[in-house]
């Protein structure tokens, strides 16, 4: 297994979301399931099918190597376009983009030549997902391999076209060109439509950084003017001939089971479709009108159980850590030296608990799929970032094989980690296949709170020791719950003990942006402040004593000078510094602040972050990242949280609850260290993990008060 | 269920429409414009917006009767043949979009906004455009964009 590969089948412990079982479980009614499937034959397919469901596990996801057929990934047309398949999907990072710029690169074709089919469970090749900012270091990496091979063979079909030597031929702008005879022959004329069934050599070299002409380089949003004309159709927007629209019965809160239900009333409504399985209930009707109407006339009572409410949340979470061993493997603890006794003979030692809330990823597209049936067979469009595991998840549940369901995903508007499950697939599904007609479900702003998933909350507990010159000697930090991605610290401590505790969640949690590694950033760098001004030293220059890691200096050695670190400022305002490595990108971010005393109003009036993530592949995309994650980041840094109580959702609306608006979004600069001499990582998560603490230790260099709760400041400052 | 009319985009169209109809579904599920977007249902993102006479309004909290008889303009309606609007023009210049399902709205804000001041400063645009939301934090380059789109429309007399 290549390191690549190792890395792609890890998959961090905070990814709640994929270890847990599917949303729905279907009982699938008889009758409609042998009017769907006909003959008593397929009985037999079913029942192989759910042997092989078993065999396959519930829901975890799988590793599969990437295929090395150049067919497989790409495929030069008779009228001259290339088209390239990736199971990647693009939700707004604009890797359709960029993964157009590696195709160019190698196989020296104009860009508005290529055309990418992304996240197509029938065309394209398997892929996890899109997640852990992967994109970048495999499948960049990968459609440059399979195209400087692609490019390679056509040189060679050249070569024995012509009947000349190869070292003669040179690929450029889709055509080889013999460099004696200055005959030139276009790509499509060599293959001639054929499929490319050469594998990838085992060793090619890529043209290096240093001499990328396409990569390298600020290539707009390929399909930008769609997007502005609104022609582009998101999963939202999708139609097929005779679609009806579904919605499902929510229970009044989390866990609630039907006590009783009354259908009768809904059914009676012309066009309208009532759907009874297990704990799903849905309609299907032909306008979305008609479809509310139906589902408010269903009686239903529910059950439930008492629940926590946000009050007592991080008290339940030091209560209730689960044991043994985690399913996925990933190791929770890291312990070197001796903490007890490099803490007993510390000068200095302080203790420290960080606190961090559930936010809610809002994305601006909520949840939404079509489905239709031919056969016994069913094809999904949906906003998913795992076409295959939705896949997977479909299949699971309607007892099929998995080459019987096809899911697609448009390009999607947004997910932030936020929708790496299939619920709408399976409800659109589910209803369709009793309607027998295409269903399109669409959940509302209120769904899309509710029923996904949170970004964990979590308690963070920090015990540190230093000596008087401010050397940190002992490390000692504990997680519960929210995760352990960027747990370790890149500090040089020769003691330390790192702790991931899974516990349980009141909550439905899963994967965010950057997962865990923004809480763990914001208490490992507030805390960095407690004990530099513990012993006098200001933040900068007490980090840089205790960090031996190049690159990691480099970055907040350079947002430190674009910022202007160590000037003078006015009475209220403030300075704060945070930084650290996640995912093969370092950064560091630097804040100003200011604190208003008498109403206690905090603004954040400048934001500067530098970033390292190898080689860059689209210098102002990544530009554009590092601003998005920067102010996505100020909702969770400042103001976002999720009330809840008893099972419900208090504040699940966008009028309740606060995102970053353009009144919030100070001055934003992006200093990116471009370093050609190192693989390209992705960018999506690790540049907004400076921030929160970056803005905690500059309120306190405003105030002197030191907060230690994300958000940080809900209704403004309290000092108390 | 009554039939209205509604002139959209230049074009009348028929419509069917309950008295809770809302202009964003007849837009969306009766005339194929899915341009114009759902976001939050309550007039609080903006992802739904459309000029009514020049004006921005959330179609998602418009009744669609109440509109019968005023010029509706969708993202649709804003470019002229191949030629794109100054806003749309300007978006795409300074890249103001990541996943771009803000986009349309945020565009059709921005033309009302230069509709009623054709030079607003970066304080003006900000309040203007408070109630448009962009998860994917784009929020300085539309700005720029306004400013640019602004600057274009002034040099082309429009």
């Amino acid at each position: 297994m290549s390191a690549n590969e190792k890395l792609q089948s890890l998959v961090e412990p905070e990814r709640y979301e994929l270890n847990r079982a599917p949303s729905y479980s279907f009982e699938l009614d008889r009758r409609e399931f042998f009017k769907l499937l006909g003959a008593g034959v397929l009985v037999v397919s079913v029942l192989k099918d759910a042997h092989a469901f078993q065999e396959s596990g519930a829901g975890r996801p799988r590793m599969e190597p990437l295929p090395k057929e150049i067919g497989v990934w790409l495929h030069i047309g008779e009228n001259d376009l290339v088209t390239v398949y990736t199971g990647k999907v693009e939700v707004g990072q604009n890797i359709r983009s960029s993964l157009t710029q590696a195709v160019a690169e190698e196989l020296k074709v104009p860009i508005e030549k290529i055309q990418l089919v992304m996240g197509d469970t029938k065309l394209t090749p398997f892929d996890m997902g899109t997640f852990g900012s992967r994109t970048t270091p495999t499948m960049n990496l990968q459609l440059r391999k399979v195209s400087a091979a692609a490019r390679d063979l056509l040189i060679g079909l050249a070569a024995k076209h012509w009947q000349v030597d190869r070292q003669r031929l040179v690929a450029s702008e889709g055509k080889i060109t013999d460099s004696q005879s200055q005959h030139s022959i276009e790509y499509a004329a060599l293959v001639k439509g054929q499929q490319l069934t050469e594998t990838i050599p085992e060793v090619d070299p890529l043209v290096p950084a240093t001499e990328w002409t396409v990569q390298g380089k600020s290539l707009p949003k390929v399909d930008g003017r769609d997007f502005v004309t609104g022609k582009h159709r998101y999963p939202y927007d999708q139609k097929l001939p005779d679609m009806l629209h579904g919605k499902i019965l929510r229970p009044p809160s989390f866990g609630a089971t039907l006590a009783a239900l009354d259908t009768k009333a809904a059914e009676k409504i012309p066009g309208v479709v009532v759907v009874h399985d297990g704990n799903f209930v849905g309609v299907a009707a032909p306008s979305g009108e008609v479809a509310s109407r139906a589902l408010a006339a269903i009686k239903a009572e529910w059950k439930s159980d008492p629940q926590i409410s946000n009050q007592e949340l991080f008290e339940y979470l030091k209560k209730n850590e689960i044991g043994g061993e985690d399913p996925t493997g990933y190791p929770r603890q890291h312990e070197q030296g001796s903490v007890e006794k490099a803490l007993s003979s510390a000068d200095h030692r302080i203790e420290q608990s960080y606190t961090v809330n559930y936010i809610a990823h809002v994305p601006l597209e909520p949840r939404a799929a079509l489905a239709q049936w031919s056969g016994d067979e069913v094809t999904v469009w949906t906003g998913t970032q795992r076409p295959f595991g939705v896949r997977k998840e479909l299949a699971e549940a309607f007892r099929l094989s998995e080459g019987k369901v096809r899911v697609l995903m448009p390009d999607t508007g947004s997910a932030y980690g936020g929708k790496h499950t299939g619920e709408t697939a399976m409800e659109a599904a589910r209803l369709a296949r009793a309607a027998k007609l295409p269903v399109k479900v669409t959940w509302t702003r209120e769904e899309e709170f509710a029923w996904a998933y949170f970004r964990p909350a979590g308690v963070i507990d920090i015990t540190g020791g230093l000596a008087k010159d401010g050397t940190i000697v002992a490390w000692d930090f504990h997680n519960y719950n929210s995760g352990a991605a960027g747990i370790q610290t890149f500090y040089d401590i020769p003691n330390q003990r790192i702790l991931f505790h899974p516990t349980r969640s009141p909550l439905r949690q899963g994967s965010y942006r950057g997962l865990a590694a923004t809480a763990n950033h914001f208490a490992r760098e507030c805390f960095m402040d407690e004990l530099a001004h513990s012993v006098n030293m200001g933040p900068l220059e007490f980090r840089l004593k205790n960090l031996k890691n190049d690159r990691l200096r480099a970055v907040f050695e350079a947002a430190a000078k674009k910022f202007g670190w160590g000037q003078k400022k006015p009475a209220g305002r403030g300075f704060g510094i945070g930084g650290g490595f996640e995912k093969g990108g370092n950064v560091a971010t630097s804040v100003e602040v200011s604190v208003d005393r008498t109403t206690g109003e905090v603004r954040i009036l400048r934001v500067v972050t530098a970033f390292e993530c190898g080689a860059v592949v689209n210098p102002d995309n990544l530009h554009n990242q590092i601003e998005g994650a920067n102010i996505m980041g100020l909702g969770g840094a400042l103001f976002e949280a999720i009330q809840f109580q008893n099972g419900r959702i208090l504040n699940g609306r966008l009028s309740e609850y606060r995102v970053p608006r353009f009144s919030d979004v100070p001055v934003i600069e992006s200093v990116i260290l471009d370093r050609k001499d190192l693989p390209s990582a992705g960018a999506g998560e690790t540049p907004m993990l400076g921030l929160a603490p970056a803005i905690g230790n500059a309120i306190f260099d405003a105030s002197g008060v030191r907060l230690r709760t994300l958000p940080l400041v809900p209704g403004g400052l309290k000092i108390s | 269920m009554s039939r209205i009319q509604l002139n959209v985009n230049g074009n009348i169209h028929s419509a069917d429409a309950d008295n809770d109809t809302t202009l964003l579904s007849v837009l969306r599920d009766q005339l194929d414009l899915t341009g114009t977007k759902y976001g939050c249902g309550e007039g609080q993102c903006g992802a739904c917006t459309v000029l009514i006479d020049g004006k921005s309004q959330r179609s998602c909290v418009t009744r669609a009767g109440t509109v019968v008889g005023r010029q509706i303009t969708t993202i649709e309606g804003l470019a002229k043949g191949d030629r794109l609007h100054p806003m749309q023009q300007a978006f795409l210049d300074e890249q103001a979009m990541q996943c771009a399902y803000c986009t349309p709205g945020m565009i059709m804000s921005a033309v009302s906004l230069l509709n009623k001041k054709p030079n607003p400063s970066v304080t003006e645009i900000a309040d203007f455009m408070e109630g448009n939301v962009c998860r994917c934090g784009t929020h300085p380059r539309i700005v720029a964009a306004i400013q640019r789109a602004a600057k274009a429309v002034k040099e082309a007399g429009l």
